[in-house]
């Protein structure tokens, strides 16, 4: 048998259009669990501002799905997680064609043109572009894109904290409430929290952006995991925060963790915070 | 209740303003974001005439999408409002009265307002689609290079906004977090 020779051959033009199709319906269409979501929260919500705040958030959504339109004006930065199974061969450049998607969907989307060439020079690139592409290979002959445009608000409230072993899980408590706590309505709460636990530095950041596109409703197989999200979700409630900061009892809708193994001396800790406008898409080709 | 109001927001209608209040701005407002306060100060700081007046007017923090055939513009929600802090001092001082944007401001910020008598104002951050129906014409007025960072002039009906902090003081962020907190902060100090 050549090398090659039971290869699938996946054209990428075809992932241009993926990613573009991906990008198009994310920026309009929150989907249905997530205004479920929402309206459980406005049954529950104490405060009447709170109130009126989310109801504005479901009109809002409800308006950008009906008439395609972006529900935020910060369309993001878009950031595409490729599985790339071992069995794929691309004919071209896999970064570039996902920078083509990107280019052609906020172009036709009507989409904000929100990156910056040079951070200190900063110039607008005018096309959306570059994405941040995360690639992991994987068993098999298929490739799963997930693509989330991710907003300034929020990703400017997360950050990477190096905790020490002995802080352990009260530490990581408390510098989640912290950072909540004083993210106030920037981040545009009702919030989806990604944690990211171990690992160094970028893994954590890695797999705490990587928690926040898991499903809403989908139990942590991790049982520590699952009893620390739940204690959080409830003590974040318990801050005060509200909608959009304006206070009230819904500050967050989930809290989703994800650990790795970690070096004797650390304790990483990754908080990414995604606002209400929780935007990601899949599809495998 | 809501408060209808006309622009220009005079000294005298802020007065009647306080935090709380829910406002529906109609009238003429500026937009201005990160890119185009540090260049509003710069021109301040070397003397240079301003692209625009601001003497009584309203900025209103917000990076526009692009319009669709047949709509004054796309959408429009508020952007964070502290990265504008160290810029509204400045623009205060050459008369900026009202600012509209999203989350809680710096103590320096709440300071230069007090000392200024300038009321600063939120909308619903994230409701960008909900917020462009307010809005009624459109048109780039300065640096149009700067894209959506660009300064927009709106023409907005029934805008619909929270006093947050007013003249006297009030604080409404600080007010209602308070009440609906019941956890102990030793638990996040």
């Amino acid at each position: 048998m050549r090398i090659g020779e039971s290869m699938r051959e996946i054209k990428t033009i075809e992932i241009t259009k993926v990613i573009k199709e991906l990008a198009l319906d994310a920026n309009c269409n929150i989907g249905k669990s997530f205004i479920d979501r929402l309206r459980e929260a406005l049954q529950k919500e104490k405060s009447q501002i709170g109130q009126n705040v989310i109801g504005q958030i479901i009109e809002n959504d409800e308006i950008a799905l009906n008439d395609h339109e972006p529900m935020c004006q910060d369309t993001g930065l878009v950031v595409v997680f490729v599985e790339m199974g071992y069995e794929v061969h691309l004919d071209g450049d896999l970064y570039e064609a996902v920078n083509q998607g990107v280019r052609e969907a906020y172009d036709e989307g009507l989409f904000r043109k929100s990156v910056v060439k040079h951070p200190l020079d900063r110039k607008n690139t005018g096309d959306n572009t570059p994405a941040i592409i995360h690639v992991k290979l994987v068993p098999g002959e298929e490739m799963k894109f997930t693509l989330a445009p991710k907003g300034g608000g929020s990703e400017n409230m997360s950050l990477v904290k190096m905790l020490t072993p002995a802080e352990g899980i009260e530490g990581v408590k408390k510098l989640v409430l912290h950072t909540i706590f004083y993210a106030g309505g920037k981040p545009c709460p009702p919030l989806i929290v990604g944690i990211g636990l171990g690992g160094n530095l970028e893994k954590s950041a890695l797999i705490a952006k990587e928690a926040i596109m898991r499903e809403l409703d989908e139990v942590n197989p991790d049982p520590i995991l699952a009893k620390l999200e739940q204690e959080l979700l409830d003590e974040i409630n318990e801050l005060g925060v509200g909608p959009m900061g304006f206070g009230g009892s819904t500050t967050a809708l989930a809290v989703k963790i994800a650990s790795y193994p970690c070096h004797i001396a650390s304790l990483p800790v990754a908080i990414n915070l995604q606002c209400h406008a929780s935007r990601h898409k899949s599809r495998v080709l | 209740m809501e408060i209808k109001m006309h622009t220009p927001i005079t000294t005298d209608k802020i007065k009647t303003l306080h935090a709380g209040d829910l406002v529906l701005i109609s009238g003429t407002i500026y937009t201005g974001r990160d890119a185009a306060h540090k260049r509003l100060v710069q021109l301040l700081d070397e003397h240079q005439p301003l692209p625009i007046d601001l003497s009584g007017q309203v900025i209103y923090y917000t990076g526009p999408t692009p319009a669709k055939d047949g709509r004054p513009i796309g959408s429009c929600g508020p952007t964070s409002s502290y990265r504008m802090d160290p810029f509204a001092d400045k623009l205060m001082g050459i008369g900026l009265k009202v600012m509209i944007g999203k989350g809680d401001r710096s103590e320096s910020f709440i300071e230069d307002m007090l000392f200024h008598k300038g009321i600063y104002m939120q909308t619903v951050g994230g409701a960008g689609a909900l917020l462009s129906r307010r809005v009624k014409k459109s048109k780039v007025v300065a640096f149009p290079d700067l894209g959506p960072e660009a300064i927009y002039e709106l023409e907005v009906e029934d805008f619909p906004v929270i006093v947050t902090y007013d003249i006297y003081g009030g604080n409404l962020i600080d007010d209602e977090v308070k009440k609906f907190q019941s956890i102990d902060k030793k638990n996040f100090e």
